[in-house]
């Protein structure tokens, strides 16, 4: 089996359009949720997110590209840009052949559906622009990366709701592992802050109208954000050989499900999946000093996986640090587990431990190191970053120092 | 009037029961019912569709929402206010 380390990052959240606005930004433990701006926000009970402002998406790209890209496309492709550019990776012909994208996302181009319903639906329009259905489909994203880059090996989409960019990065890790490409790009993107994404999710009733503060005892729910980071993961001699900048070394991976509700939690899930990606490491519990925690906010999530955590780990769960960075940047749903890879980058390749910020009140519930609104320096040896989805599907990846 | 909103939420929560109305009596929970949290925010939107009212409920803290959920009782008083207040 072949080792596989990480060897580029970039992204694009509320926190900053760069890997190292966003690392800076959970190293000041900076919120980037704020008041929405989008059209019919008067009809929305829920008024808040992670929002990426001053955003110009003809700043980067032409307007003939912009036919083509839906906003979560867009996002994708400006952390792909910045992975491969930071990876100083040249793709060779021979590379280009085997090289992929896997990136998750869950709405897809959410914005270019709703558009369009808008104008059918409510302008009575009974024509659409010829690009709708390659804008609005799930593997936009990943297509435009390949075509951008000219990575010609597996390329695809991954949609398990709140898990896609860890099962995304899942399938990345194994590929290459197995021997099947050296180099993949790998992430997620999600871009579902438009009147009809939100109003989808205010149907059920889990989301803050103010502030997300997971394992607070006042906490009130979730809030979503949007954004993409995208990752080169690169096979370790093929790294080594070139001299890359090794970020981190991606050790284990685990996806497991609940097979029990469709919304509600399942510890027993949540410890299979977090055992597994640990066993595949070949580590012991005591190695991870940080879990970068799926931590939602609402109430349900973060009782269990607290619980989950404590089965997980025995005694090392009194000594871990464990966050979530959805306090600051949102839950980015499909695009979530990859932003918050950068937070575990940070952790053992900087030493820096981002906090999980509003937390005002402790919980017995959740009465683990939840690194309460100020960053911490440690020393992180590995770290292990969760993923719960909606529909009873977990993924864990662990990753180690370079 | 009173009367009409009492028994319409009894009707809603029984159809998410699936009881027959008349077995569902106003002291009962929604343990008692069998509704998860799940049925209960189906319930709710019933409720919000029926009367045209918002009710105030957070599913991550459902006894601290002004919504009193406790007994089927609690809840078709509860409307009875949401509705007494949009007249």
């Amino acid at each position: 089996m072949r080792r596989v380390v990480i060897t580029g990052q970039g992204a694009i959240t509320a926190l900053g359009a760069s890997a190292a606005e966003n690392a800076e930004a959970m190293r000041e433990g900076r919120c980037g949720i704020g008041p929405l701006d989008f059209p019919d926000i008067e009809r929305l009970a829920i008024a808040v997110g992670g929002q990426i402002r001053g955003y110009r998406p003809e700043a980067h790209f032409t307007r003939q590209e912009l036919t083509l890209y839906d906003r979560f496309t867009q996002f994708a492709l400006l952390a792909a840009r910045e992975a491969v550019e930071s990876s100083g990776l040249a793709v060779t012909e021979a590379l280009a052949e085997q090289a992929g994208v896997v990136l998750g996302t869950s709405g897809g181009g959410l914005q270019t559906q709703e558009e369009n319903y808008r104008l059918v639906f409510e302008e009575r329009k009974n024509r659409v622009h010829p690009f709708v259905v390659p804008r609005l489909m799930n593997n936009a994203a990943a297509s435009h990366v390949s075509m951008v880059h000219n990575l010609q090996g597996p390329t695809f989409t991954v949609a398990t709701a709140c898990a896609s960019s860890n099962h995304a990065m899942g399938q990345a890790f194994h590929l290459i592992r197995g021997g099947l490409t050296r180099v993949m790009l790998t992430g997620g993107s999600e871009s579902m802050l438009c009147f009809g994404g939100i109003k989808a999710w205010e149907g059920l009733r889990v989301m803050s109208r103010d502030v997300c503060r997971p394992f607070s005892a006042n906490r009130n729910g979730m809030i979503q954000g949007e954004g993409a980071a995208v990752f080169v993961f690169e096979e370790y001699e093929h790294a080594r050989a070139r001299g890359a900048d090794i970020l981190a070394e991606i050790v284990g991976f685990a996806m497991t499900s609940d097979a029990s509700d469709i919304v509600m939690p399942n510890k027993k899930g949540a410890v299979r999946a977090m055992r597994g990606a640990l066993h595949d490491a070949r580590l012991p519990a005591e190695a991870v000093g940080y879990i970068n925690a799926h931590g939602t906010g609402t109430a349900a999530n973060d009782r269990t996986e607290c619980a989950a955590v404590r089965e997980a780990f025995g005694a090392q769960a009194d000594r871990l640090m464990i966050s979530s960075t959805k306090s600051m940047h949102g839950h980015v749903i499909g695009g979530t587990g990859a932003i918050e890879l950068l937070a575990c980058i940070l952790a053992l390749r900087d030493g820096v431990v981002p906090p999980t910020i509003n937390h005002e009140i402790a919980d017995p519930d959740c009465d683990l190191d939840v690194v309460p609104n100020v960053a911490r320096e440690a020393r992180v040896e590995a770290a292990m970053s969760n993923a719960f989805a909606f529909g009873g599907l977990n993924a864990c990846l662990v990753l180690r120092v370079a | 009037m009173a009367e009409d909103v009492r028994d319409k939420v009894i009707r809603i929560l029984a159809e998410q029961a699936v009881l027959d109305p008349a077995d569902v009596r106003p002291d009962m929970t929604l343990e008692d019912l069998g509704i998860d949290s799940l049925g209960l925010v189906e319930a709710v939107f019933a409720i919000e569709e029926a009367f045209d009212i918002q009710v105030p409920f957070n599913a991550n803290a459902p006894a601290e929402s002004a919504f009193d959920i406790s007994t089927v009782g609690s809840i078709a008083r509860a409307v009875e206010g949401l509705v007494a207040e949009r007249t």
